[in-house]
């Protein structure tokens, strides 16, 4: 578990060269069909940092990661990527700050007509033409050993577990190298063995690519484990946010209660 | 960024509690209801249309995709297409003997099981068995894809899902509509002469002479190459249907449905303004 003293070092190195956080979200709300699912949420991570979102099931934590990622528009508020305001953007335009981010959905969402290697060379083979078709091989084997599944090329989505699913969909959000990683629900569903490999994954990636990261997560022992940084959602708004010790020594009478009960 | 047709609360993780209790319409408001759900399906369907067009026309363009689709709606489809233009060939033939006959004009028979075939039923049949498989297929395929936030994931690789999806799907459409339906017109032209000449022999460059005598391309290219109109319409139904789906299964078998149902609908409705440009350009 990270230390006070971590989080101090990895919040003042938060900050990328130009300044602006990795990802700074501002007041953003949402709502689906009159319920107000975030009602100003403001969150920043910077380079290098991991934050783990936690809260109840229908608190809005999918929610704000498909917004910070355009899968959703906010109906109000703002969404910062790297210092770029994403509001207006064409699907085209959101492409572009796509490109430096990987997002690893609860499903892990893989394409089911496609093997394990053509779904982690699927950016590649869109993004990546200037690589040659070896070189794309050759990174599509990287990452897959990376993740823990070296000879898993040739098989199809629904021959492999959920795990390895789940680490699939690691390695195709890696794929082009991104500057922003999201996780959503990377544990959920899982063994507790197969979480611990995943968390294990997560750090071991973290270490090595310096990736700001945002994990959604009702497991707190995984969050715990991953993040620098923890902001609990409560009724859409952020019912605190800190170290685990910071959760730990709260007064907030939900805080202790998601904390009791996890 | 996010729009109104493929981003819905389909795949957040609200729960049903959550979302506030649907108004039932009352009986009196049930006719505004239809109509004003009339128009939001069409306002979509526009958006949409705006959203592939303008992702199709510019790059990258996805011709990896399109010649995979090209294949699954021409190849794949040509089979049934036969069998069917084959089929309607004959019965026309049978029919129309029988009608000649009591008239005493038993001559014109080629021409008319050429002229019908080729103007109309080849054409609208090709349509309807299109529209069935492929139809049925892309709506499916896409629902499924939605469903399963495969969709959501190739837009989160900064991938456009109307190009690559949609784009793609209706162009193959619109391209393999005139060829199948060239091909569903000869297997009825020559099934049309396997049934004349079983029961009144005549040889095959007889028949093809005596039907299109007379004839001009302007008789035979128009309501061809129509039927790319009718692909606009199955690829860009089947698409909308598939890519707009909500809620698991039962969403999956209603956009499968839906999207046959429409795009039979709206092809034979076309079909109709079609014919009448076609005499009011071409006569």
């Amino acid at each position: 578990m990270a230390t006070t003293q971590d989080i101090a070092i990895n919040q003042a190195t938060a900050e990328p060269a130009d300044g602006a956080p990795a990802v700074a979200v501002e007041d953003l709300c949402k709502s689906f069909g009159g319920f107000n699912v975030l009602r100003g949420i403001t969150l920043r991570v910077g380079r290098g940092e991991t934050l783990a979102v936690l809260g109840r099931s229908g608190t809005g934590k999918s929610v704000l990661l498909r917004l910070i990622i355009g899968l959703e528009s906010p109906d109000s508020g703002s969404i910062l990527i790297r210092g770029q305001d994403t509001a207006g953007l064409t699907l085209d335009g959101m492409g572009e700050i796509r490109k430096k981010m990987g997002f690893l959905f609860q499903s892990a969402a893989l394409y089911d007509s496609l093997t394990i290697a053509e779904n982690v060379a699927f950016p590649l083979d869109h993004h990546r033409k200037d690589m040659s078709r070896s070189e794309r091989s050759d990174k599509v084997d990287a990452l897959l050993t990376e993740v823990g599944l070296p000879s898993a090329h040739q098989k199809m989505p629904s021959d492999i577990s959920g795990g390895m699913k789940k680490r699939v969909g690691l390695a195709r959000a890696l794929a082009l190298d991104p500057e922003i990683l999201l996780l959503d629900e990377p544990t959920a569903g899982l063994d507790p063995i197969s979480s611990g490999e995943i968390d294990e994954l997560v750090l071991k990636l973290q270490r090595e690519h310096q990736m700001a990261s945002i994990v959604v997560t009702h497991d707190l022992h995984s969050a715990k484990t991953i993040a620098n940084r923890l902001a609990l959602l409560d009724q859409g708004k952020v019912a605190i946010e800190g170290s685990f010790e910071d959760l730990q020594q709260s007064d907030i009478a939900f805080v202790k209660e998601f904390l009791k009960q996890s | 960024m996010s729009d109104p047709v493929l981003n819905t609360a389909a795949n957040t993780t609200l729960t049903q509690s959550d979302i506030p209790a649907v108004r039932v319409a009352s009986p009196e408001s049930y006719p505004i209801a239809v109509f004003t759900g009339f128009l939001d399906w069409f306002g979509n369907l526009g958006i949409f249309s705006w959203q592939v067009l303008r992702a199709g026309v510019t790059p990258p363009y996805e011709l990896r995709e399109l010649i995979r689709q090209l294949d699954d709606v021409g190849s794949k489809s040509l089979p049934l297409v036969a069998l069917a233009g084959a089929a309607i060939g004959t019965v026309l033939s049978m029919e129309v003997r029988s009608s000649m006959t009591r008239f005493g004009a038993t001559s014109m028979l080629p021409s008319a099981v050429v002229y019908s075939v080729i103007q109309e039923m080849g054409p609208i049949i090709t349509g309807l068995v299109v529209s069935g498989r492929v139809g049925a297929g892309i709506g499916a395929e896409l629902a499924s894809m939605k469903v399963t936030e495969q969709i959501d994931a190739i837009e989160a690789s900064a991938v456009n899902p109307y190009r690559l999806l949609a784009a793609t799907r209706i162009l193959a459409c619109i391209l393999m509509l005139p060829l199948l339906t060239i091909a569903g017109d000869a297997c009825g032209v020559l099934m049309g002469w396997v049934a004349q000449t079983l029961v009144q022999p005549i040889s095959f460059h007889q028949f093809i002479d005596a039907g299109f005598r007379g004839s001009t391309l302007k008789d035979f290219l128009p309501p061809t190459f129509k039927t790319a109109v009718f692909g606009l319409i199955i690829g860009l139904i089947a698409s909308f249907q598939g890519m707009r789906t909500r809620g698991g299964a039962e969403g999956v078998g209603r956009a499968a449905t839906n999207s046959v149902v429409l795009a039979s609908l709206f092809v034979i409705l076309a079909d109709v303004v079609l014919v009448k440009l076609i005499l009011v350009i071409f006569s």
